[in-house]
């Protein structure tokens, strides 16, 4: 299995609803996000190109979080979803510092936090609770390893990208184009 | 020409400004952690050579300072950690692959080691600070005191003595490895471009080598070991100079991340406080300020020894800093 998210740039307009349940369902505290919203405008004008994405956790094929961290409380678990234990991190830092998409942030309890892709949820055989909720069906979660599942096809048909590649890290979020 | 005009980031102020997670304890950790190895190393070089009595300081004075500098570091990385009540969870694995870990088993194990070596020397430490600090002098006296008093202590310090040799080689060796890993500490972490440079490993080395240099040209009144440690701390910045050239050459000509992270300190927020505090009141001035000592002119030590210290700190300072602000992207 390898889970991944697919986002569709084309139908996101920006709402936030994926943060909002993100919040709601995490129980993240206030002020804190695992999943946020960036726009870009690029080009010379007249000719200009707007893109909004929605951003998380890429949970990384190559994970330097998972490496850097000195206690073994970051890990990847069954689908490669990168996980915290909280009891286990002692907060030092390590893995905020190696994520190039600054994914993680310290929970005001001290442990570090970050996307989960809802794995709770997954395991019960539901989607996560910002897919649920895109009210454009901009988000698309599944197992890249079937290829009957949507994500699999979504990236057989489509243009897509991942962000700083170069970063190395085979980051596991998609953006349609 | 494509150009970025707009970006909207993250807009989390309980995140993003605290996403810079390394505050001023990582840099002074990563600074005294130098500090100890450089000194560890220069006292079991010189004893194993057998330049016990020609470099005293360097051999049996400076390295007291070592287990301070290493305690006062694990504390500072003890306040780094936002999840303090956990921190034991350091020692119940050894991950070769985060420096974070091996680190703090290196230091955890150096630190015990570092302590024996100035108990070894405890009269020469006495005689050091005989008209320097009275109360050092009396803590000295007090502990050799305590371990005379009992058979115990009395002979297994004995024991410690005739195995002095060991003990120099295992510190030899210790020493090497914190003093490498002050500087791959930051260098393991791609995702910041500005470390992403396997120059940084020895940059860091040699500079703490170097304020290790410094610190023992301080101590020191001995004119022959001044000298030996003035030339050695001309080569080290010499050395420093050298990576730090070929730093930045490599960060330039990199990708366009590397060309931003050095941008930095060519024009940068960083320019003034590393090329001035760092390069010129660090390392040139210093330097200038030993080859005129060597030359005849009268320098009192303490000057050219403070600078390479203060440098040596700012430079850890200013790096980790900026490291945190190079990134992937920019928003
Ligand atoms: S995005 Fe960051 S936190 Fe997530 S897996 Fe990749 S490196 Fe780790
Ligand atoms: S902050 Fe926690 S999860 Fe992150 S590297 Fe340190 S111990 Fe591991």
């Amino acid at each position: 299995m390898r889970y991944a998210m697919a986002m569709d740039t084309s139908l996101c307009v920006g709402c936030a609803d994926c943060v909002v349940a993100c919040q709601t369902e995490n129980n993240v505290p206030e002020g804190y996000c695992r999943d946020w919203i960036v726009e870009n405008v690029d080009g010379t004008y007249p000719l200009l190109d707007l893109e909004i994405r929605s951003e998380r956790c890429n949970h990384c094929e190559d994970t330097p979080c998972v490496r850097t961290c000195p206690t073994g409380a970051s890990h990847v678990i069954e689908g490669g979803i990168v996980k915290v234990t909280h009891e286990e991190c002692i907060g030092c830092g390590a893995c905020i510092e190696s994520c190039p998409y600054d994914a993680r942030y310290f929970h005001p309890d001290g442990y570090v936090d970050k996307c989960t892709f809802c794995d709770h949820r997954v395991a019960a055989g539901d989607t996560t609770a910002c897919v649920s909720v895109c009210p454009t069906h901009a988000l698309t979660f599944g197992d890249l390893h079937d290829s009957e599942s949507e994500i699999s096809k979504l990236l057989a048909t489509r243009k897509y990208k991942v962000l700083a590649e170069e970063a190395g890290t085979k980051p596991q979020l998609y953006f349609l184009t | 020409m494509k150009e970025r005009l707009f970006t909207s980031g993250r807009n989390m102020l309980d995140i993003d400004p605290v996403l810079h997670a390394w505050h001023w304890e990582i840099p002074a950790y990563l600074f005294l952690g130098g500090l100890a190895a450089g000194l560890v190393f220069f006292s079991s070089f010189y004893y194993l050579r057998g330049k016990e009595d020609k470099m005293p300081i360097a051999v049996k004075v400076a390295p007291f300072v070592a287990p301070i500098a290493i305690i006062i570091g694990l504390i500072f990385l003890l306040l780094d950690l936002k999840h303090k009540l956990y921190f034991w969870q350091l020692y119940t694995t050894i991950r070769l692959d985060s420096p974070m870990s091996w680190g703090a088993w290196t230091l955890g194990i150096v630190m015990p080691l570092s302590i024996i070596w100035p108990l070894l020397y405890l009269d020469d430490l006495k005689k050091y600070f005989w008209n320097k600090n009275i109360i050092i002098y009396e803590i000295i006296d007090w502990l050799e005191g305590l371990i005379n008093d009992f058979d115990f202590t009395k002979s297994l310090l004995g024991w410690l003595k005739e195995n002095q040799k060991v003990i120099a080689w295992a510190n030899i060796i210790l020493s090497v490895i914190l003093g490498v890993y002050t500087g791959i500490l930051l260098s393991a972490f791609n995702a910041r471009p500005l470390w992403n440079t396997a120059i940084l490993g020895p940059l860091f080395l040699t500079s703490g080598i170097s304020t290790a240099a410094a610190t023992i040209m301080w101590m020191t009144n001995d004119h022959y070991e001044r000298i030996r440690f003035s030339r050695i701390d001309l080569w080290l910045i010499a050395v420093e100079l050298f990576l730090i050239t070929h730093m930045f050459m490599g960060l330039t000509a990199g990708t366009q991340a590397s060309a931003e992270a050095a941008s930095l300190f060519m024009g940068g927020p960083y320019t003034a406080v590393f090329w001035i505090g760092v390069v010129a009141m660090g390392l040139l001035l210093p330097a200038t300020l030993e080859i005129m000592e060597l030359i005849g002119f009268k320098i009192p030590i303490a000057i050219p020894a403070f600078l390479i210290l203060v440098g040596g700190a700012l430079f850890r300072f200013v790096m980790v800093d900026a490291g945190q602000l190079s990134r992937y992207f920019f928003q």
